[in-house]
């Protein structure tokens, strides 16, 4: 059996232990209606509202203000609609910047058709938004600035706090999309003056399928989905306990070993930058310094990102690609777009991201094996005018 | 571990490409695709009495266009010149035993490069 690497911890995480002992008996025997009266409801009930706590808790909220959704899509999509609805008298402009998911784009793309402005502010080379931009971006009418705190493709973190100041300072809504960066690095909502924030479990060591939106008390947030009134009655559906518990428990649990996670992920994902510039015409995209610190993301010259992430998986090591081919569609990343990198070469994209479940084995791991996969495919590429031999 | 949408012969021939490599000495080349699209065939040929005697490819692509690239040059060598025209990107897609519907334009790729090779031999030499 092939040595298995995952290293596409971006895409998502596996379920850590904390999380699915948590999960376990609200899977099994636990398996009652929060909005029951009876035992089993009240029980189900007193365990949600114990995980909103823990989950405000390691966010610096209170329970009030988080709202538990199927993930952090959804609550992207609830923040960003949410803002317009409640700013369209005030006004009619967002700003937001051009590196975001397509969680936070699409819905941007929607209020566009429905008459907002929208300014997508540049970044510059290593991903990074200019304070000033934004700062001269801002109007009288600007209801909302949503901007990620940490990119999902190369890694780099934005000046949230600087941010939040800006937009406290002119009254304006200031939502955060923190789904990769939660867990990973220390984001406390205060200090980041964020008026929301989306968050997804799948990203740090909880389930698929649930996530959060935390929404600062004071700010009467419009409804997501109507029905029978729960999430105080602003996003109705039976709730999701057992992903919503597990969620919590991988929050907590993540937040308490923050430090030691950080450390030891560093040390392996910096190995891993350095043997990997190692081979002739590779790039390493983002920030090198304020940076997630699981991503490792690469251009290699010459070479199709698809052919790569294949050829790897054939050698046991998961990674992904913002290769048009990739990405099933024939656009390639508008994050490396935005970024500078010229079309060719953004097809030449490699994604790798550790967490703590990774090793020193699964780097040397993907040291041996991604170099000759590289040479390989430069041998046939009719793009590539460099050495054939074998790195 | 591989997606079930590919065929064992489309891993095989992006795994262990047959007639990979530069063709320094060739007759004639053709190109098709575009590399700020994320694809790009080269394909060379050495004819002998317009026959393929010998073909080689580079490329610059996903799994589907490395394969449809392979296989285009294996259905090639040692056809005629006017045999190797009636390739269609069908043929391609089933000597490949069938390609994902969305990767099936990459065997375009293949037909392109090959005709545009033929073409530009046959106007050297007539």
């Amino acid at each position: 059996m092939k040595k298995r690497v995952y290293a596409d911890n971006a895409a998502t995480t596996r379920l850590s232990r904390p999380a699915l002992d948590a999960m376990m008996p609200y899977l099994t025997s636990e398996y009652g209606n929060p909005s029951a009266l009876h035992t089993m409801g009240r029980e189900a009930k007193l365990a949600l509202e114990r995980a909103r706590n823990q989950t405000a808790g390691v966010l610096g909220a209170v329970p009030e203000e988080i709202y538990f959704t199927s993930g952090g899509t959804e609550a992207d999509n609830w923040a960003v609609k949410a803002a317009a609805e409640l700013g369209k008298n005030k006004g009619r402009h967002i700003i937001s910047t051009q590196i975001e998911h397509h969680a936070i784009l699409n819905p941007l793309l929607s209020l566009e058709a429905q008459g907002f402005e929208v300014t997508y502010l540049g970044v510059d080379a290593q991903g990074r938004i200019s304070l000033k931009a934004l700062r001269d971006a801002i109007r009288k009418d600007t209801i909302l600035i949503s901007v990620m705190a940490a990119n999902n493709e190369i890694g780099t973190i934005q000046p949230i706090a600087k941010i939040g100041k800006l937009a406290k300072e002119h009254k304006i809504l200031f939502h955060i999309d923190a789904v990769q960066a939660i867990g990973h690095i220390p984001l406390d909502i205060q200090s980041a003056g964020s008026d929301m924030l989306s968050l997804a479990a799948h990203k740090f060591g909880g389930p698929k399928g649930v996530g959060a939106l935390y929404v600062r008390k004071g700010i009467s947030l419009p409804s997501q989905i109507q029905g029978g009134g729960q999430e105080r009655n602003l996003r109705s559906g039976t709730e999701n306990v057992a992903g919503i518990v597990g969620m919590a428990a991988a929050l907590e649990s993540m937040n308490a070993r923050m430090g030691p996670h950080m450390e030891k992920v560093l040390l392996l994902r910096n190995r891993l930058i350095e043997g990997l510039l190692r081979i002739p015409n590779a790039r390493l995209t983002g920030d090198p310094l304020n940076r997630l610190p699981g991503n490792a993301s690469f251009l290699f010259e010459g070479v199709e990102g698809e052919s790569m992430v294949m050829m790897l998986d054939l050698h046991g090591i998961c990674a992904s690609s913002g290769s048009a081919c990739a990405s099933n569609g024939h656009e390639s990343s508008h994050v490396l777009k935005a970024i500078g990198i010229p079309r060719q070469l953004s097809h030449s994209s490699l994604r790798l991201s550790l967490n703590e479940d990774n090793t020193d084995e699964d780097v040397d791991h993907i040291l041996e094996v991604l170099p000759s996969v590289v040479a390989r495919l430069r041998a046939m590429s009719p793009v590539w005018n460099g050495s054939r031999e074998n790195y | 571990m591989w997606c079930e949408t590919f065929t064992d012969t489309v891993i095989e021939h992006f795994m262990a490409p047959r007639n990979a490599g530069s063709m320094p000495d060739a007759d004639a080349e053709g190109n098709s695709g575009d590399p700020d699209c994320g694809d790009s065939l080269t394909i060379y040929l050495k004819v002998k009495d317009r026959v393929i005697e010998d073909i080689r490819f580079m490329v610059f692509g996903c799994v589907a266009a490395v394969a449809t690239s392979s296989m285009t040059t294996e259905l090639a060598k040692g056809k005629t010149l006017d045999e190797a025209l009636k390739l269609t990107d069908q043929d391609i897609v089933e000597a490949l035993g069938g390609l994902p519907e969305n990767k099936l334009h990459c065997s375009v790729l293949g037909e392109s490069a090959l005709k545009d090779a033929i073409q530009n031999y046959l106007a050297k030499t007539e």
